[in-house]
């Protein structure tokens, strides 16, 4: 069973369904029994850094899966989720994420070029980074996928598994052992997104 | 890069899609859910539906449809239609709406903009505006189109982005049903005006229109059509694959 971690923050109606899609028995909870029981756990999020870090910490929620992700359980945060993993974020003043790994959140206003639009929101290709990382057991480089971000995770250069481009090189997606993250929605990325949940969800795989 | 975007546009009523479609191989052309699964598996890089129904009753069952559709397809999903307060947004968002599109509901209630880009985020607020040239000026039109709000549109986009609108899809009425191109003028106003994503709507009659589109007017991130696409004039997959020939980024 995979747990999808229930922190108040968005809607997780695409996601479960997604993953029913993909044939993984998924359930959204907030049950700390439930969450140590699970064999794998997804972090979603939509919305700002420090409401979501707020809402994670003070329900308990950040030490149960913090505590889970480093006794080896396969983790994989989604969006927001994603840079929920990381050190800290700058996201309206410095707020302290899990830190499980390393890196931190900046503005992608400080690294594109002024022309663009912000959100990123669309489309992109993923470029791989270093060897193919399992998460991307079913799909290819080159892949479309949907992003809406505004903020992206900076210093993750031990961790980065794949990158979009726009006007440079914007983090995309991350995995180190256990842990895994995906700066885009794959729960909105058509066949190529559920491809990737399944290489995450399916047994003997991650 | 981002790509250009293609995004077809499904108007459901009572249940059932309006106007019809032309496709082989459907069993139920006006089920939404049937629709929606062959748009995603054929090359739609986003859909949006609108509901055109006014009932409390009829509205509970477009809800429940949504969450069906929502549940069947995995890409961007825009819902407008009947979206004149929060409770509205709340309402679609849980069906699994990814976007929230206001047109008159904005007009009659200025706020509404800046309360629920305030509450989900600028990304989930699309503006939606119907343009039409009056002695020369672009006006805002309510009621589909039907009523001269009296406000010049590029004021009154420019306040709404102010507010939080993430992005805005421009109707030209001038344009819409002629089948003779996009209003490129109109819509060299708009990007001009505001940085956030513009979709063009209203004009649509074959592929060589998209391309002149995206060719002309660069910062044009996506285009919408609806009848050209049901009736099977113009094929999504082959629209796209045209336009990248023509060196315009899509996902093929």
């Amino acid at each position: 069973m995979i747990a999808i971690i229930d922190y108040g923050v968005g809607n997780l109606f695409s996601l479960k369904s997604s993953l029913k899609a993909v044939g993984a028995d998924a359930v959204v909870t907030n049950d700390p029994k439930i969450i140590r029981s699970a064999e794998k756990i997804i972090l979603p999020g939509v919305g700002a850094f420090k409401d979501a870090s707020d809402k994670l910490f003070n329900s308990g929620l950040a030490e149960i899966v913090t505590e889970e992700a480093k006794n080896g359980k396969p983790l994989l945060g989604i969006c927001l989720g994603m840079q929920m993993l990381f050190e800290k974020s700058f996201e309206y003043g410095e707020t302290k994420g899990l830190s499980l790994l390393k890196g931190e959140i900046r503005p992608i206003s400080d690294v594109i070029s002024h022309d663009l639009k912000i959100p990123h929101i669309g489309w992109n290709a993923l470029k791989f980074n270093g060897e193919r990382s399992p998460l991307f057991k079913y799909i290819n480089e080159g892949d479309f996928v949907y992003f809406v971000h505004s903020f992206f995770a900076a210093g993750c250069e031990d961790s980065l598994i794949a990158t979009a481009e726009y006007s440079c090189d914007i983090t995309a997606a991350v995995g180190k052992n256990n842990i895994f993250g995906c700066q885009f929605h794959p729960e909105k990325s058509g066949s190529v997104g559920l491809n990737i949940l399944r290489a995450f969800c399916e047994k003997g795989g991650i | 890069m981002t790509t250009k975007r293609i995004i077809p546009c499904l108007d459901v009523k009572n249940g059932r899609v309006v106007k019809g479609v032309n496709f082989e191989g459907l069993n139920d052309v006006s089920s939404p859910v049937e629709l929606a699964k062959y748009y995603s598996d054929n090359g739609a890089d986003e859909l949006v539906f609108y509901d055109i129904t006014a009932s409390f009753e009829q509205r509970k069952l477009f809800s429940d449809i949504l969450c069906e559709v929502a549940s069947t397809i995995f890409i961007p999903l825009t819902v407008g239609g009947g979206i004149n307060t929060v409770d509205d947004f709340d309402r679609v968002l849980k069906c699994g709406a990814d976007k929230v599109s206001v047109n008159s509901g904005a007009i009659r209630n200025p706020n509404l903009v800046y309360e629920a880009a305030k509450l989900y985020g600028d990304q989930c607020v699309v503006l939606s505006v119907d343009v039409k040239r009056v002695d020369g000026v672009f006006r805002v039109f309510a009621k589909g189109g039907r009523e001269n709000t009296g406000m010049e549109a590029i004021e009154w986009i420019k306040k709404c982005v102010g507010n939080g609108a993430g992005e805005i899809v421009v109707n030209s009425i001038d344009t819409d049903g002629v089948k003779k191109g996009f209003d490129l003028e109109m819509l060299d106003a708009v990007c001009n005006a505001v940085s956030v994503p513009v979709i063009a709507s209203g004009g649509a009659g074959n592929k060589q229109h998209f391309t002149e589109l995206f060719k002309t007017l660069p910062k044009v991130d996506a285009g919408l059509a609806a009848s050209i696409f049901h009736f099977g004039e113009v094929d999504i997959i082959d629209l796209k694959k045209e336009l990248n020939q023509n060196g315009i980024c899509m996902r093929l």
